[in-house]
This record gives structure tokens, sequence and C-alpha cells, in this order.
């Protein structure tokens, strides 16, 4: 029998809720529904998983997407053994027999027929169909399914079918409104709440500018990396254009402007 | 025709081609194109205008030069610049026809256009036709020892020089080189020919000599990033130039139109120029945000310039709230003038204490020891101190100061001025209103609602055309909008596939020679070149245990050492649907069988390619159809766009290619191969010089090669056979193929792009 506990977590995650989308989130897996969340890179998904998995007091199991991942990943697949064949669950089925949540992150890159094998359990049925081992698992009742997705750099290539995305509940994440955010920054590196304040006002400089020369804008995880790193005694600038402004853009303007933000940002 | 089929659209045309009253065929033909562009970007009224003058044009009896150019040109011009420049252009060429400078009409109306987009305010573009005037006045007939007039040598090389002159200066820049070239070579025919054509060593010295500072045209992007990014706002910014009036020098100001910067701007001392720009913008944007106009009638000139001083500190004094490194910027640009410099018995001292006063605001290292003024500074900062205070409050506290600090002497008509000039600040002319005169001063917008556009869909990217005629590129001048190719079937890809499988087979045994050596693995191959045993135990685990086993247990090898990436770029215009002489097929379902296979064949060799379609519709519409990206595989996806690949409309081949020339060279590879697929030289609808667009696809081709992209034509055109007018050669040197059996070409594409890669 697996070990549930290995999947619980233990301490509670620093969550900054940005409105109602704890109860929200309770009243879906109440309900059994299945859960997308969308939202830019950085914003605070993968931690508001975590947060309710904490919340409810379930395991999590959670499933970074690849390309070159197959429905055997994600479902299970026989190993040869000294006595012939073993089945070994994948996460998705360890997830529904044990009832964790099951977090696929960045489900858009996986390939799509990957992506169909998690529909029959978000519909009423709740099961899932090993074809190769000849068995139906239907869901432990505290089993939910919870994808993460980023709208923003769906280019023009990859996108959700609709069929798949028409199984879920969705939760809208973007980054948190100024003040929020300074407070998600300052909590999480210890750094003083002016200084929170300053970094996030650089970020939204680069948030302006999207659409116009960047495809996203600065993430609040970035914010905290350049807060730990002013943390640590960096000079702010310097961390700032090594945190905020080189990974984002090589566009000589757009860096130019942003390092112009850093400068009168810090006087 | 008869009236019967005439259509609205054809009736209106016919009467605008009476208007315009002339006989030179040439005109006919360009006629619809340059109607269609001025129903595009004039008003009714100036299409009148654009049509009447082009009449007077065509019937001044220079030939019909310099009626096609103004046609050509003008309604280009308006869209720049504006209509209001058209008394002036037609009085330029009347002083020209008057004078023995005729043959100067078709390089003045030639270069309009790119002038005029480079100078993008019609107020600079009055300013170059009084200097093409200037340049007329005093370099016609006035050599020595002749008494006939002689046509100024120097006026035909200088028009067509302009866009050219005009990317490296300023319009004051341009002023002076063209003044010392008339008071140096006034009187040399052979040499003022030689400076005006930038031939003359001295020439050259003094274009750079004038050539400083930092031009607004060429920050305009990261004035606009700015003012969006840390602002979020956004504003026409036009430039205005310094260099014409001696007496006032403008200074920045802000309307219904825009904001209004000085053309070029030099560093200072540390400073950059572009932070100058960057400290105006922030400073009317402040304004735009906090103040609120005033009714200036009930105050004197007096108070109401210390309310504009008062007014300027507050509203910087919230900027650095914003921004604090602005202190920096604002006191390195801010005057500091000495506490002495003014003397209160012999002249009027108001705007020294004010500039005074102003610096001690924003400074708190200012040194000051006046009393009121050190009386002032608290308190202002207190009522500034629990928010933003308004433009009224720090007004009354303007009144007062005015009042207590008056002088005797500040009737004096002896103004001290020096160094009291702060040129980040604009002119302030939208803080007042007048209600004695009436409205001739706009009122202040309403206080603006900033709201951060929406992108939806994919905007038009703009791409510049290069115009040969001159030699300049017409900025922003092609819209092309990016869509993703419709989907068809992809089995009839796997059809067409399936019918060349011989020479798959072939072609297969030449990649195999094509790949290096160092190599990395591809699982889940139903055909591969190896077995894959991992897969393959998994399979058998699979058949033992009663389940149905995968059959993808091959696996092949990508290539790591061959480092090519290829674009391949489609042209599907209308003409692909004409059938191949002799054949069934036409050249769109021979080309779709070709690339098919080239697809496959790249596929097999593991080069990263991507795969694009393109057509047009005039400059306002090129359309770039993805069909493959570098990150997709040969897949059903692909497969399904292109077998849905459709042909349509017009080539304007060098905006697409400088489109798919941004993805390839994002790519990182040590080749980059472009391939282009065509069947017929670059035209579009509202072209009807045939040069000029395959003049822009070799100039397009010349960017490449800067690039590092390395482009190749398949021409699929049989006209070239005869060995006609060979543009393709004269777009791609010596980088192109012309299939003569189009047949064949399902054949000879792979081949192809095996021997170029070999
Ligand atoms: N609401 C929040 N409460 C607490 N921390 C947050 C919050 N939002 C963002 N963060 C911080 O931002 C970091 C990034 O968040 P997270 O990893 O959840 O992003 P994500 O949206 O899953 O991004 P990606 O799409 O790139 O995976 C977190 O590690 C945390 O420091
Ligand atoms: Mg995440």
């Amino acid at each position: 029998m697996i070990d549930k506990n290995q999947y619980l977590i233990h301490t509670e995650p620093f969550y900054q809720p940005q409105r109602n989308e704890i109860a929200l989130y309770e009243a879906a897996y109440r309900n059994k529904l299945p859960v997308m969340v969308k939202g830019p890179t950085g914003c605070g998904k993968s931690r508001f998983v975590e947060y309710m998995a904490w919340k409810l007091g379930k395991p999590l199991i959670t499933v970074a997407c690849n390309e070159d991942m197959t429905a055997s990943d994600l479902v299970g697949r026989y190993l040869l053994d000294a006595n012939g064949t073993r089945w070994l669950d994948g996460p998705l089925t360890t997830a529904a027999r044990i009832g964790a949540m099951c977090y696929l992150d960045e489900i858009v890159e996986a390939r799509q027929d990957t992506t169909v094998v998690i529909h029959p359990l978000t519909d009423h049925r709740r099961t899932l169909p090993l074809d190769k081992k000849g068995e139906l698992i239907h869901a432990h009742p505290d089993f939910q399914l919870v994808i993460s997705y980023n709208p923003g750099y769906q280019t023009l290539m990859k996108d959700l079918k609709q069929s798949t995305k028409q199984r879920f509940t969705a939760f809208d994440f973007d980054y948190p409104a100024a003040e929020l955010e300074a407070q998600i920054v300052a909590k999480e590196t210890g750094a003083d709440a002016i200084l929170a304040a300053k970094l996030v006002k650089i970020g939204n400089v680069a948030r302006n500018l999207k659409g116009h020369g960047l495809d996203e804008g600065i993430s609040t995880r970035l914010l905290v990396y350049a807060a730990t790193l002013i943390h640590d005694g960096v000079d702010p600038i310097d961390a700032c254009r090594m945190a905020l402004v080189r990974p984002i853009t090589d566009d000589a303007d757009i860096r130019e402007t942003l390092d112009h933000a850093i400068d009168a940002t810090f006087a | 025709m008869p009236d019967s089929v005439m259509t609205d659209h054809t009736r209106q045309m016919q009467a605008y081609w009476t208007k315009l009253d002339t006989r030179f065929p040439q005109a006919e033909a360009v006629f619809d194109a340059c109607m269609t562009e001025a129903l595009a970007l004039l008003t009714p009224t100036e299409i009148d205008a654009y049509l009447e003058a082009a009449r007077g044009i065509g019937k001044l009896g220079r030939g019909v030069e310099p009626l096609l150019e103004f046609m050509t040109e003008w309604p280009s011009t308006v869209q720049a610049v504006g209509a209001t420049a058209l008394p002036t252009v037609m009085a330029t060429i009347q002083a020209m026809q008057k004078s023995p400078n005729s043959s100067a009409m078709t390089p003045f109306l030639s270069t309009m256009a790119p002038v005029a987009h480079r100078l993008q305010s019609p107020e600079l573009f009055q300013q170059y036709l009084n200097i093409t005037l200037d340049l007329m006045a005093r370099t016609t007939g006035s050599i020595h020892g002749h008494h006939t007039t002689f046509p100024s040598p120097g006026l035909p090389d200088f028009l067509a020089q302009a866009p050219r002159l005009l990317n490296l200066l300023s319009l004051g820049g341009l002023k002076k080189w063209v003044d010392y070239g008339i008071r140096n070579y006034h009187s040399h025919p052979e040499r003022q020919k030689d400076f005006f054509s930038l031939q003359s060593a001295d020439s050259r010295a003094v274009l750079q000599r004038e050539r400083s500072g930092t031009l607004l045209v060429d920050v305009t992007r990261s004035l606009d990033l700015y003012l969006r990014g840390l602002w979020q706002d956004e504003e026409q910014l036009i430039p205005y130039s310094t260099a014409f009036d001696e007496l006032r020098k403008p200074i920045p100001y802000y309307d219904q139109l825009g904001i209004r910067l000085p053309d070029v701007q030099e560093d200072l001392g540390d400073i950059q120029a572009i932070d100058r720009y960057r400290a105006v913008l922030a400073h009317i944007t402040g304004h735009r945000r906090w103040s609120h106009p005033q009714i200036a009638d009930n105050w004197s000139p007096f108070q109401r310039m210390a309310v504009e001083f008062f007014e300027d500190c507050r509203i910087d004094t919230l900027l650095i709230r914003e921004y604090p490194g602005l202190r920096r910027l604002f006191l390195a640009l801010h005057p500091h003038p000495a506490e002495k410099a003014c003397d209160p018995e012999t002249t009027s001292c108001l705007r020294h204490r004010l500039v005074m006063l102003s610096r001690a605001l924003l400074d708190p290292q200012h040194g000051y020891h006046d009393e009121d003024l050190n009386a002032y500074v608290p308190r202002f900062h207190a009522a500034l101190e629990h928010g933003a205070s308004s433009t009224g409050e720090i007004a009354t506290l303007a009144l007062s100061y005015v009042a207590k600090t008056r002088r005797q002497s500040d009737q004096f008509a002896k103004i001290h001025f020096d160094n009291t000039v702060v040129d980040y600040r604009d002119d302030n002319r939208q803080l007042w209103q007048f209600i004695e005169s009436g409205d001739e001063e706009a009122a202040f917008d309403e206080p603006r609602k900033i709201e951060p556009q929406e992108i939806t869909g994919l905007p038009p990217r703009h791409y510049s055309e290069w115009d040969y005629h001159s030699q300049s590129y017409r900025p922003d001048w092609v819209s092309l909008y990016e869509a993703i190719h419709p989907s068809g079937n992809a089995a009839d890809i796997d059809r067409l596939l399936q019918k060349h499988a011989g020479l798959a087979k072939q072609l297969k045994k030449m990649l195999d020679w094509l790949k290096p050596q160092d190599k990395v693995r591809i699982r889940y191959q139903e055909e591969g070149s190896e077995l894959d045993l991992d897969v393959a135990i998994r399979s058998l685990i699979d058949f033992k245990g009663g389940s149905t086993p995968d059959p993808r247990i091959n696996m092949s090898h990508r290539t790591n050492g061959r480092s090519i990436a290829v674009m391949l770029l489609l042209d599907l215009s209308e003409s692909l649907n004409e059938k191949v002489a002799g054949s069934e097929q036409t050249i769109l379902e021979l080309s779709q069988e070709a690339v098919s296979l080239l697809a496959w064949s790249i596929e097999q060799l593991g080069d990263p390619f991507a795969i694009a379609g393109f057509n047009s519709n005039t400059r306002f519409e090129v359309r770039y159809q993805h069909i493959k990206g570098y990150s997709e595989g040969w897949n059903d996806d692909v497969k399904a766009r292109l077998a849905a690949m459709r042909a349509g409309y017009s080539t304007r081949m060098g905006a697409a290619l400088r489109h798919a020339a941004h993805y390839l060279e994002a790519q990182k590879a040590d080749k980059k191969l472009m391939l282009i697929l065509t069947d017929g030289q670059p035209a579009d609808i509202d072209t009807t010089d045939d040069r000029l667009l395959i003049e822009d696809a070799r100039q397009a081709v010349k960017e490449l090669d800067q690039k590092g992209i390395f482009p190749y034509c398949i021409s699929l055109d049989a006209s070239l056979k005869a060995g006609e007018d060979d543009y393709v050669r004269d777009i791609f040197g010596q980088h192109y193929t012309v299939i003569d059996h189009i047949e064949r070409l399902p054949e000879r594409l792979p081949q192809l792009f095996m021997s170029l890669t070999r």
C-alpha cells in the first residue's frame, strides 16, 4: 500500500489570498469539480494549489508536464521483474487510488494525445481505465484534478483543446494588486515594506509594456528573487538589473527603459 | 463602357479622372493606385485640392514626370505632415517654373514624401520648403561674369539627397549645411554641384560637424516605452526645430495633437540627451495628471508667472514622489543662479527670485539665505504633506509670495533673464483659461483617465519599404498580419507522400549521407533506423501481459553537429492557381507535394525548420500565414495546414522576407537558410511601378545578408526561361534557381535543399 503521508503538506505554506479564491476552491473541492488555474508565469498558481492541499489536509501529487510525456507516464506501465511483469501505477493513478489532489502543472506542454487520458476522470464518471492492465479505477472520493496553464505564451501554436478546457472550473490569476504584491514580497523575503513597494513598482513598469515588445511582464517570482538578493547585501540597482531586467528581454530599447525605471526608483 | 455595368465606384473614378484633365497615358496607368491611396488618406476637400494641384502640374508643359511624382508622393506626404503645406508646395513649383529651375521639379516632388516622414510635423516641413526656396533664390543665375540666368547648379542634387541628409541631421543642422554650401560655392557651379551631391570632402566634413546630438525621431520608440511603462500614458511626439526662431526659442508644450519636443537634444554634462527628453515627458505627464486650468483674467502677468513656478514645483515634487530618482535628473537640469546675480536697484529681479525659489523647493541643499524664500519653502512642503494639494491651493500660496516680496523695481523694463530658464518644463499654455478673449487657448483636457490598452488578436506589424527613387526607406509603410493557416485534412498530405514513396526512398539514401555523426536519439518511432531496446521490451511485456503492444519500438537519430535552421517561405499569390502547361495539376498542388517532401526530408535531417506562406492586398494588408513553427514537429497539425493551402491576391515580398527573417534570426544555429518559393515577380495592386517592389525585395535580401541569413530563391516563373527581364537575379544575385519543368518540382526541391546544405 502506498504511504499517503508522504504526499501530505505538513507546514502551512505562506499564501496571500487575492480575493475569495480560497472559499471558491473549497466549494469546488466539496463538489468534486476539477479546477484549472490560469495565469502568467510566477504569479502564485503553484503556491495556491499547495496551500489548498494543506488547508484541505489532502495529499498533493504534482506532475510537471513536458512534451515528451506519454500517457503511460501519467497512468502507469508494466515493468519486468524476476517473475515476469509487474504493474507500476503512474502518478495520476496513484492520486485516484489514494484520494489525492493531482496537480498537472503547465498542462499545455503535454501532447494532446496525452491530455485526453484525463477526460474520464473529469466528468461524472470519475473513472480511469487502465487499458493495458484491464482495470477500471473508480476514483477515491477525495481525489481531485487540478491543472495550471499560462494563457500568455499560448502563442499561435499551443492551446488546450476546447473539449479539455470545458471540463474544468477555472480561476483567472494575475499578478496581485500593488499593495498585496508588496506584502507578498516582504513576507517571502523579510524585505522592508518600502523596498518591496519599489520592486513592485518596477514590476509594473514592465507589465505596462506587455505587448509592446515584451511577451510577459516581470513575475512575482522575479520580484522575490530581487528582494532576496538585496536582502543578502547586493546593491539594489545591480540586483534589479540581474533579477528583473536581464532575464526577460534582449530588446535594447526596453532594457534601457527598464534600467531607467530602476534608476528613477532607487534615488 | 456601357452605363449599366458602371458601378458607383467606377463612376466616381471617372469623375476624378475628368477632374485631373490630362492626356498623359502614363498618368492613366498610375491613376487608380494613386486614387486608392489618396482616398484612404485624404479628406474629400483634400482630394479636390490634390486633383486640382495635379491638374495644374500636368499643364505646366514640363512633361509627365512632375505630374506622376506629385500624384504618387502627395498622399503619403499628407499622411506624415498634413495638407497645410500644399500652397507652399505649389508656390515652390511655380517658382521653379518661372526660374530656369524647372528641372528641379521632379527631384523636389519625388523626395517630398520621405522628407515629410522624417520631419513628422507641418511646421518643420514648411521650414524645409523655406530652405529649398532660399537655396534656389541664392544660387540661381548669378555666375560670375555672365549676365544670362542659369539654373541653380546644386538644387536638384540637394533635393535628391534631402531624405538622406535628414536621416543624419536635424533641420537646423541641414540649414547650416546648406548655408555653408551657398556661401562657399555660390559662384562655382561645378563645386557647388559637388557640395550638394555630397561628393566633396568639405561637404562631408560639415555634415559630420552638424551631426551632433540625439534626434527625436531616433529615440521615439524608447520615449514611447518610457511614457507607457513608467507613466501609463501615450501621446504622439511631435518635433519642432529650435534653429529658426532666434529671438524666442520655442519651449516644449502639448495640445490636442500631441507633445511637442525639440527635434534634437544634446547631452548636458553627464545627463544624456534621452534623459533630457524623459525629463520633459515626465513633467508634461505630471501636468496632465495633476494640473487644473485657472482663469487667467484676474491676475497680472507677474502673478501668473509666480503661479506657474509654484505649480511646476508642485508637479515636480509629485513626480519625484513617484520616482525618487527624478530628483537628481531635475536638479541637474534646473538652474542654480547665484543669490546676488541680479541687482534690484537697476533690474527687474522677479524671475531671478522665482527661479531661486523653484530651486529651493526641489533642492534641500539650495544654500540660499533669503528670508522670504526660506519662509515659503516649508509652507510649500506643508501644503503637499498630506496628498497632492491642488493647482488652486498652490496658486494662492504663489500670490501671497508675490505680494510679500514685491519690489518697485519689478516693473523695470530691464529684466534679469540669465540662467533662469528651466528647460525641461513646458510653456504652461494648458494652465490658463482666458474668459475675455474667448477660446483662443484650447481648454485643458478633462483629467484623462488612462486605461491600459487591451491587446486583442495579433496586432499588425509594420515594416518599412525601400523606395529606390529616394534611396531611402518609407518608414512603417507596410502592415503585416500574421495568422495561423487554416487547417484541412492531414491525411491528404500523407497520401501525397505515399504517392512519392519511391522518390522518398531515393531521397532517404541521400539524406543519410548528409547526416553527421554525433547523433541524439528520437524514440517512439514506428519506422526508425534501429530497434529501441527499452521500448521494445516494454512492448514485449505488454504483449506477454495480453494487451496490445505499442508498435513504436524503433528509434532514429537526430543530429547535433549539423547546425542549420531553415525557413521556407511560400508565395501564395493568385497566380499559383494556374495549371502547369501539359498537366492537370496547378502550380499550387505541385508546390504542396514538393513542400511535403521537403518538410519530410528536413525532418529526417533534424534541422529546425519553419514554413510560412504570404500574400498581399495592398501595403495595408500583407498576410503572413504560419504553417509550421520551429517548435512544432512534422505532425498532423502541420500537415493539415499544408493540406488547406490556398492561393490568392498579390506578392509583396519585401515585408514577408523581413517578417520571416525576424523568426529565423532568433534561431540559434550556425547557418540560417531562407528558401523562397515563388512563381513570379513581386507586385501588388497599389503599386504601378514594377521596379518598386523588386527593388524593395532586393533591399530586403541585403538586410537578410546583414543578419547572417542565406536567402535562396526557387523560382517557378516559366517566363524566365526566355531570358527576359531577369528580376530574380536583381533580387537574389546568384542565389536562385529556376525550375523549368515544374512537374519535377517535388523531386527537385528536396534535392536542391540537400545540395545547398551539404
Ligand atoms: N499569493 C501569493 N502568496 C504567497 N506567495 C506568492 C503569491 N503569489 C506569488 N508568490 C510568490 O511568487 C513565487 C512564484 O509563484 P508560483 O511558483 O506559485 O508561480 P506559478 O504561477 O506557479 O508560476 P509558473 O507558471 O511559472 O509555474 C512563489 O514562490 C512565491 O514566492
Ligand atoms: Mg508553477
